[in-house]
């Protein structure tokens, strides 16, 4: 683990979330594969995601052990809302540095343990070594559903940080973060 | 009927329902079923020459069909088949 301990960014730090798009490279990232055009849906409105401070003390701490790869995990939450009811780490099944990819079977566990609860899965959770916490044409590419939140962690710097956005149709489009 | 576990992404195309159950020997039988109910469905399982799309997993009770006999897998009227998405991507 590069980072020790007691350099993690504390609960709490995330004051501030821009709610406007960061400037990015959005013109040329490719189609997203799995939206066809004729289900294609509108850029949402700019979303709130809620969560705990211990929440982002967990996301930022799976990452970190899981360092050098990259670490992931989802996010459980009440259905039809935005907020974050537990951060389940799951592991990276790529083993990479550079991709993620949540371990299926963990998956499965997840959800049905969010159904047996009443929750489901809404969101999903992954650090970025050596990038910053927008997401990489890879992470759009791949995004599974518009309605998840995708959150970023980069490790990048000293102190961590975390970004959350929505990915509708192939666009990125950050959401603020209120701690709770 | 075996009953089928739709993940988020699906539900829409079923009346919001969690899951639901079809008929089906195999599990390219009830995906087909499963497409022919919901329309909405269609494309998003299958590939055009009848793979078990890549971004998808599909589960008979505990096991990944892509370990057992992929869509030719066999269903019993009891099982539980579940679908999730692959969640991936990266920094990279």
């Amino acid at each position: 683990m590069a980072l020790p301990a007691e350099r993690w960014a504390p609960a709490g730090f995330l004051v501030t979330i821009p709610e406007t798009l960061p400037c990015g490279p959005v013109s040329d990232l490719s189609p997203r594969p799995r939206v066809p055009a004729d289900t294609a849906t509108p850029e949402p409105e700019t979303t709130t995601l809620h969560l705990r401070a211990s929440h982002l003390d967990e996301m930022i701490a799976h990452c970190l052990g899981a360092y050098p790869e990259e670490g992931c995990g989802l996010l459980t939450g009440d259905p039809g809302t935005n907020t974050v009811r537990r951060v389940d780490p799951t592991r990276n099944a790529a083993a990479s540095a550079q991709v993620y990819t949540v371990d299926p079977r963990d998956y499965l566990r997840i959800d049905r343990a969010a159904a047996a609860e009443g929750l489901e899965v809404i969101g999903v959770f992954h650090s970025h070594t050596h990038t910053d916490p927008y997401p990489s044409p890879t992470d759009i590419a791949q995004a599974p559903d518009p309605s998840w939140h995708y959150v970023l962690v980069s490790l990048r710097h000293e102190v961590a940080s975390v970004r959350s956005y929505l990915i509708v149709s192939g666009l990125p489009v950050e959401e603020s973060v209120e701690v709770h | 009927m075996p009953e089928v576990n739709l993940p988020n992404l699906l539900r829409q195309h079923a009346g919001g329902q969690r899951s639901v159950r079809v008929e089906g020997a195999t599990i390219g039988e009830v995906l087909e079923a499963l497409q022919r109910q919901y329309p909405g469905m269609s494309g998003q399982l299958v590939t055009a020459d009848g793979q078990l799309h890549k971004f998808v997993n599909v589960y008979l009770n505990d096991d990944d069909v892509r370990y057992m006999d992929k869509l030719d897998t066999k269903v019993q009227g009891d099982d539980n088949i579940s679908i999730l998405p692959a969640v991936a991507g990266g920094g990279a």
